[in-house]
């Protein structure tokens, strides 16, 4: 293991479980500091590169200890990584709408909702949750996208910002760091540590604002437990994050949430959202309203997929038997055949069930539950099957 | 700070050898390599009778997060393996230095040794 010849250094991967090494998140020169880092120092985080930010991957107790602290109890973390985009202007729902999946006017002010950010050719630039701020805090959308994507999203927002429809855009990414606090103690976590001074958490996919509306707390989160994701001036984070941990909240690094997302076949863009695939290759035909008023880019793409069967679906792929995790980039076979279909867009070892799963886009045919597959691992086949999502 | 057992001898990528038994010297990695990779998941270990040499990465461990290769400190013929570890690799976390051994290699030349780190020098690289 030569990798760990300097200990400050992450150990030399193989492969990877966590994206760092996803399109787009290539490690620039300088990688950005969170405004935690200093909360991670002293809890002797792991860091390593992710998106060009230098993030926790995992904390002292490791990766199964925070996946399973999630599941069971609490845990918080670090997504100051994360961009919010601002969205204002009069025009802003009726231009929004075009350029996203799912449907806006389904949500009223202070509520979100999950949709994508499909290219021309439907397929994904991004996936975000969009919210609709309240007319006290000046109306508009607070878009949380991901932080591989911010420049991607922002430059293709006003590249077909519409002025003359009175849309203003603004990156407000640099002005929030961000924690997801997530797991059954959750909302207790929230009310220990606000002593109710700060009301209750808003209600699933909602939004409120606290600290005279610097504070956003949005009750969603990428693990699927119960949670909420706050977004603070940088300076505020680290106070919020203390406090959390001081009542018991587990510190979890990018490591547990890819084991936590993908047991719940939550997809990451950049593995198993690309350009290329469309959501309803991706199985997120929920959020595509086709039928919306307006329509938006990429809608006949979808449309025509829709009328003529899907060819490829993201499919959740489970081992049958112990064995090395696998993992993104893994070779997919039909059991007993020569040649791959597939290679796996995401894959781990899933701490709650104790055997390999992982995703990737089967042709539509193999594509149904129970259907037997093989993953090459180092040159050997490992049995594998088609299973429902989510894992667990 | 993690256990550096003084009778070892220490490869700089982290894998110790006790070489009492030439003809079978013990093979694993240290307690800072298991602290370093956590949640060791998987380990594929090399074939009986196979000759190995020096610096060959023969052996890989898996993290729930990541695969990393396990190098040969010394060379030599595979004797024996930790078979056990195949099913359950808890005690390369738990036990690094007893249950958690992972090889043996019947050395080829002892001399080999004396390119390895004793355990103080392996106290400085890890510091």
């Amino acid at each position: 293991m030569t990798a760990m010849r300097d200990c400050a250094e992450p150990l030399r991967r193989l492969q990877t479980g966590v994206s760092e090494d996803i399109p787009g998140s290539e490690t620039p020169t300088k990688l950005q500091a969170s405004p935690l880092a200093a909360e991670h120092a002293r809890l002797g985080a792991r860091m390593a590169a992710f998106a060009g930010w230098d993030m926790p991957i995992q904390y002292g107790g490791g990766i199964v200890a925070e996946h399973r602290a999630v599941r069971e109890s609490g845990g918080v973390f670090d997504i100051s990584h994360m961009g919010q985009i601002r969205v204002g202007g009069a025009g802003a729902a009726r231009w929004l709408n075009r350029l996203l999946t799912n449907d806006l006017n389904l949500i009223g002010p202070g509520e979100g909702q999950y949709t994508l950010m499909p290219n021309e050719a439907g397929g994904v630039i991004d996936d975000l949750i969009a919210y609709r701020e309240t007319d006290a805090n000046g109306g508009g959308f607070f878009l949380v996208v991901n932080a591989s994507k911010i420049g991607e999203d922002f430059a293709w927002l006003k590249e077909h910002a519409d002025f003359e429809a009175e849309v203003s855009l603004k990156n407000a990414s640099a002005a929030f760091g961000g924690i997801a606090v997530q797991g059954p103690r959750a909302a207790a976590l929230w009310e220990e540590t606000t002593a109710g001074a700060l009301g209750d958490l808003p209600p699933r996919n909602g939004m409120i604002r606290v600290e005279d509306g610097a504070t956003i707390v949005c009750r969603t989160g990428y693990t699927g437990e119960d949670g909420f994701e706050l977004f603070a001036p940088p300076e505020r984070i680290a106070g919020w994050f203390r406090r959390f941990v001081e009542a018991g909240a587990e510190p979890c690094g990018l490591g547990a949430r890819d084991t936590l997302r993908l047991e719940k076949g939550y997809p990451l863009n950049g593995a198993d959202l690309d350009p290329v695939h469309t959501p309803l290759e991706a199985g997120l035909g929920f959020f595509c309203k086709l039928d919306k008023a307006g329509g938006f880019i990429g809608r006949d793409v979808l449309a025509r997929q829709k009328a003529e069967g899907l060819a490829t679906k993201l499919s959740a792929i489970r081992r049958t038997a112990k064995g090395p995790p696998p993992r993104h980039g893994y070779a997919v076979f039909p059991s007993g055949e020569a040649e791959p279909v597939a290679e796996l867009t995401s894959g781990t070892l899933s701490p709650t069930l104790g055997c390999g799963i992982g995703l990737a886009y089967l042709p539509a045919a193999l594509a149904r539950a129970g259907t037997p597959l093989e993953i090459e691992i180092r040159g050997r086949r490992f049995a594998a099957e088609v299973v429902k999502k989510p894992f667990v | 700070m993690s256990q550096i057992p003084e009778h070892l001898h220490y490869a700089d990528s982290h894998e110790w050898v006790d070489a009492a038994n030439p003809d079978a010297a013990t093979i694993g990695v240290s307690d800072h390599a298991q602290a370093e990779l956590t949640d060791v998941v998987y380990l594929e270990l090399p074939e009986v009778g196979r000759q190995v040499g020096a610096g060959e990465a023969i052996a890989v461990i898996e993290s729930v997060k990541a695969a990393n290769d396990i190098y040969a400190p010394v060379g030599g013929e595979i004797v024996e393996v930790n078979s056990a570890l195949a099913e359950e690799p808890g005690p390369v976390n738990s036990d690094p230095y007893g249950a958690g051994w992972m090889f043996r290699i019947k050395l080829s030349d002892p001399a080999e040794l004396d390119r390895l780190m004793d355990a103080e020098a392996y106290r400085r690289h890890v510091g």
